[in-house]
């Protein structure tokens, strides 16, 4: 497996680290525990395309959002988990955020 | 059906192995059963036979996608053992263990259950405490546990590294009545035993749906057709979300990892015990087969999937974990390897349990540790068909742990799947 990503160009997966599922949505930190439990503990665990996080640990140290096929293996897309994190690394203000 | 023995062997032999018949049959589904286990693993058949068994159940059936043992009962490194400390695994994975010891006899089948040992290194005074912690928790319950000094350990397994090592070995943690089985075996084993007491095994028969009926299912679509039952077993580790997902009960605290293992070309006698290594992020197991392979693992790939093949890094992982505690074997092939799937749960302990539907079980969440676990899987979940509540021993096995705050997390690691190895 090799991810593009979008700071260092294609790579070997092993210079990155898997986070998990990107779908994962944390509720307000007043929502009820039941919310923070779902949140915490329950997977949709699809087999096919899922989002999830990766960091490239062993290079720009990045975190990822990489579309990715868990039977297949084949990536779809790969984008910066916050927007606007290049332009700011690239010192364009609108970017900033 | 013929019952083995060594008179049958020394038969057989005579009248040149022409009069065997087949272990078990291969019945066509019929249209309704009492009860229907999915998934004919190890899980699934030791569930049918204790039904059968322990629970006078009759008229049931073992529905299998493929073929029988040929997902993570033919995947794994055949590893037996109960070093376990938490409440709930502790006395769980003791009653496994004593369940393998009598296992050939109980199902007239070889499933050669070797008690040689299982060692695990300890490199640091740290760790040399974690495991006096464990190890005699685990005396304290019934079980057996010794630490070895570095002299003992070195008098037992003379060609370890304790040299050149980056993390020197400074003794071991040994659980002597652990050990191996043949993975096959155990599966053959329960299913013919099943078989004999009125087990439908049906192979090539994929649910790929369910009938519900307000809270209840009513019956399974397959590849083979309809099939009714009064309840349903689910012990499909590795496909358990997708099976959860077709029933429409949404998510679970499961995600499906990878797991790759490897065997080497036959060696001579080399390695009589199951030797453990695990420091600074290495993580390691590795056993020598009765035909002289040795078959070792390692770490889950890190990444969800459902492919039942890895990737090289993990490959090279294993390989490097080898040859820094055997350096011997570094010139040694490897002949195979293979990965399979695992149901990683987010507390790292399994479900066997109710579910929101009155008449479906749950058996799932393995983890690493299926194989050794399933004979009492198969025990307590059949119990808890049979009785439609669970057993004492399997209380906090449920889905709900999470929510009353009651993580059976053996290794600490939080509720992050991929932790959980």
């Amino acid at each position: 497996m090799r991810i593009n990503c979008p700071f260092c160009g294609l790579r070997d997966h092993a210079e990155f680290a898997y986070g998990g599922d990107g779908s994962v949505r944390y509720p307000p930190l007043d929502a009820p525990a039941a919310d923070w439990h779902d949140a915490v503990f329950l997977r949709a665990n699809p087999r096919g395309m899922q989002t999830e996080t990766w960091q490239h640990l062993h290079g720009c140290r990045m975190w990822l959002l990489v579309e990715r096929d868990t039977a297949t293996h084949e990536i779809r897309s790969v984008r910066a988990a916050h927007d606007g994190i290049g332009a700011a690394l690239r010192g364009e203000r609108d970017g900033a955020r | 059906m013929t019952r083995y023995s060594a008179w049958s062997v020394f038969k057989n032999g005579l009248q040149g192995q022409r009069n065997w018949r087949r272990a078990w049959r291969d019945p066509e589904p019929k249209r309704e059963y009492d009860t229907v286990i999915i998934g004919a693993g190890l899980h699934g058949l030791a569930t049918a036979y204790y039904l059968a068994k322990n629970h006078a159940a009759r008229n049931i059936a073992v529905l299998e996608k493929g073929w029988l043992g040929g997902g993570n009962a033919g995947r794994n490194t055949t590893i037996v053992r109960s070093n376990y400390m938490m409440p709930g695994n502790r006395g769980f994975y003791e009653h496994s263990l004593r369940l393998w010891e009598n296992l050939s006899h109980e199902l007239n089948y070889n499933v050669m259950f070797s008690q040689r040992a299982h060692i695990t290194l300890l490199h640091t005074p740290a760790a040399r405490d974690a495991a006096a912690r464990r190890y005699n928790t685990m005396l304290l319950t019934g079980s057996d546990a010794e630490l070895w000094s570095l002299k003992k350990l070195k008098r037992k397994i003379p060609h370890l590294n304790y040299d050149s090592a980056r993390f020197p070995i400074i003794g071991a943690a040994v659980q002597r009545r652990a050990g191996n089985a043949r993975h096959d075996a155990a599966a053959w084993g329960y299913a013919r035993a099943a078989d004999q007491l009125g087990v439908d095994i049906i192979q090539n028969c994929e649910v790929t749906g369910f009938a519900r009926e307000a809270n209840r299912v009513t019956a399974v679509d397959t590849s083979r057709g309809r099939i009714q039952a009064r309840r349903f077993g689910l012990a499909v580790a590795g496909s358990t979300s997708q099976l959860w997902a077709a029933a429409e009960l949404g998510k679970l605290p499961v995600e499906t990892h990878l797991l790759q293992a490897f065997v080497t070309e036959p060696l001579k006698p080399l390695l009589d015990h199951v030797v453990v290594f695990g420091v600074g992020g290495a993580h390691f197991y590795i056993s020598q087969s009765d035909k002289g392979g040795m078959v070792f693992g390692g770490d889950l790939d890190w990444y969800k999937s459902y492919s039942q093949r890895g990737n090289l890094p993990a490959v090279a992982d294993a390989a490097e974990c080898a040859t820094s505690i055997l350096p011997c074997l570094a010139r040694v092939r490897l002949l195979r390897h293979w990965g399979g799937l695992m149901d990683m749960s987010m507390d790292g302990s399994p479900f066997i349990c109710k579910t929101p539907l009155e008449n479906l079980y749950l058996n799932a969440g393995w983890n690493y540790g299926g194989f050794k676990a399933s004979p009492a899987s198969g025990w307590y979940f059949a119990d808890l068909i049979a009785n439609a509540r669970a057993h004492p021993a399997v209380e906090n096995f449920d889905l709900g742990r999470f929510a009353r705050g009651v993580n059976i997390d053996e290794r600490g690691a939080g509720p992050d799947p991929k932790l959980h190895g």
